[in-house]
């Protein structure tokens, strides 16, 4: 394993002394328990939007934090689910009197201690899973769909939400709304080797791709010949139109992700076949991303998300937002 | 003979020492069927509850069981955090301010303990988790006679048959349950973990 790291147990620490360096406009690092928070927090009368998940996901959550995202992020050990005392750390370092709105990926760790959170937290707290992977089928025998791509644009728009002064329920309801709108799938072509394991997290071979894999350096559902750039764009986009279902005449936000060691040579070769399967279906691609923004370490690949657009979500997609990742508007 | 709140510090101790030795073990089944947390996060935690136990031992088995659910909570993550700590946490209120447990409190301990997983975690005996080996654990500790070393020893037996018994199981519970078929052939990293938690107990238990 070569990395740069000086020691498996200390990375994510090590790694938020260089993000408070670099971002220290933005956000404030609080280090035991480990708390990412925005540096004006608490912002009176604002609701809180809080997010967290294991480490490794870079920008997720830490880099969204700042005006017009997230009030806080809590982040895990790599690949591990944040404790709840962190969670209540960041309730209460952020809460301006408005509660706070925690984001949770649906995942079973984060799930449990996000649950265990909002019963200790003194604040007013509401809480929303997000579970827009599609390539989870069968969800009465499993843990549920998991959260992966739409996490990021759930948390910019409810984000810029609760920073017009959009109330608790306000946000909640805002947030089930894109929930409801959104589905995304990723492939890989190369596993990940988390810091203390030290060994690829599963086997592809040369011409191998696996379709379907989570944000953890997981497996997917089945390993395939890894085609042409087209039949993999295809691969992804066809369960996600299916799945909602997308219709010709949608409005959608496309994001085109990369899971952490793609170039982004080949992430806008994809985007731009997405884009054109899109129009071909009479699907209006209105707003888009591109590039790594929930990542899985340096594994190779890509996921796709589309987001079924209204109006509302238009606009706060284009509100000012001022993150580490994400800034524009401002 | 009861087992005192210095006798549940070296189960304790036992079991931070065991999660120690099998730390890769867990690792390597984790990294299987789920994201190759488990033995890092069961070391992080244990690690941290035996340094709190040296700084501030708690003067009763059920302030110890507190110590090791509230250290348990803020220090493993993931799924086994929240689920050991509250099996720790109920196994804590089960107990009362008693000075010793005998095994009937040691049996009541763990059924509070079972209670309180399948209440957060929702998993029933099939579904691939730590519940398939701490069903059979708490079946056995109620129906075993004799001293606290006994019970624990007849809990951590089933709990051993048990978290075999994962082995050809489908998950439909945790990061597991993602991979449908081909989790089965694979031992569900928290039933062993939980086999090991009961076996470290029972051998402190026989000791004291």
């Amino acid at each position: 394993m070569k990395k740069i790291i000086n020691d498996p147990d200390t990375v994510v620490q090590d790694a938020l002394r260089g993000m408070q360096a670099a971002h220290s406009d933005l956000l404030t690092v609080h280090y035991d328990p480990a708390v990412v928070v925005r540096a004006d927090a608490p912002v009176r009368g604002k609701v809180a939007i809080i997010s967290g998940g294991g480490s490794g996901h870079e920008p997720l959550h830490g880099g969204f934090v700042g005006r017009g995202m997230l009030d806080a992020a809590c982040p895990g050990p790599v690949f591990t689910s944040p404790t709840s005392d962190q969670v209540v750390d960041a309730v209460s370092r952020t809460d301006g009197g408005a509660g706070a709105l925690l984001i949770v990926k649906n995942y079973t760790g984060d799930v449990l201690n996000f649950e265990m959170a909002a019963e200790l937290a003194e604040s007013e707290v509401r809480s929303v899973v997000i579970d827009d992977d599609v390539a989870v089928k069968d969800s009465l025998y499993t843990a549920g769909r998991r959260g992966v791509g739409g996490t990021v644009l759930l948390e910019k728009i409810v984000g810029a939400a609760a920073e017009r002064g959009a109330d608790l329920a306000y946000c909640e309801t805002l947030a089930l709304r894109v929930i409801a709108s959104v589905r995304s799938m990723g492939l890989a072509l190369t596993a990940c080797t988390v810091p203390h394991v030290g060994s690829p997290s599963f086997e592809l071979g040369d011409d191998e791709m696996e379709i379907g894999i989570g944000i953890h350096g997981e497996p997917g559902r089945q390993k395939v010949h890894a085609g042409t750039a087209a039949e993999m764009v295809s691969a992804l986009l066809d369960p996600i139109l299916e799945d909602l279902p997308f219709a010709s005449g949608d409005r959608v936000l496309l994001f085109t992700n990369g899971m952490g060691g793609t170039p982004l040579l080949e992430l806008y070769l994809a985007h731009g076949i997405a884009e054109q399967l899109l129009a071909d279906r009479g699907i209006t691609v209105e707003r888009r991303l591109v590039g790594p923004y929930i990542t899985s370490l340096e594994m190779q690949g890509m996921s796709l998300t589309l987001l079924r657009l209204d109006d509302e979500m238009v606009e706060l997609w284009d509100a000012p937002v001022h993150t580490p990742a994400l800034r524009w508007g401002v | 003979m009861g087992c005192t709140a210095e006798d549940v510090v070296a189960a304790l101790r036992a079991a931070a020492a065991v999660v120690q030795e099998h730390r890769d073990e867990l690792v390597r089944l984790d990294q299987a069927i789920g994201d190759a947390d488990h033995g890092e996060n069961m070391k992080r935690g244990f690690t941290a509850l035996v340094s709190r136990l040296d700084t501030e031992p708690p003067d009763t088995p059920a302030r110890v069981l507190k110590l090791a659910a509230t250290t348990l909570i803020s220090t493993v993550g993931g799924a086994a955090g929240p689920l050991y700590g509250t099996a720790f946490l109920r196994a804590s209120s089960a107990v009362g301010d008693a000075a010793e447990l005998d095994r009937d409190a040691v049996a009541r301990a763990l059924q509070a303990a079972l209670d309180g997983v399948v209440a957060r975690g929702k998993a029933v005996v099939g579904d691939k988790t730590m519940v398939d080996a701490l069903t059979p654990a708490v079946t056995a500790a109620a129906s075993a006679e004799g001293t606290v070393a006994a019970t624990l020893s007849a809990a951590a037996d089933a709990a051993e048959e048990g978290a075999s018994s994962t082995v050809p199981m489908v998950a439909r519970k945790g990061r597991a349950s993602y991979l449908g078929e081909r989790s089965a052939g694979h031992l569900d990293p928290g039933a062993r973990s939980t086999a090991l938690l009961l076996r470290a107990f029972a051998d402190a238990a026989a000791k004291a």
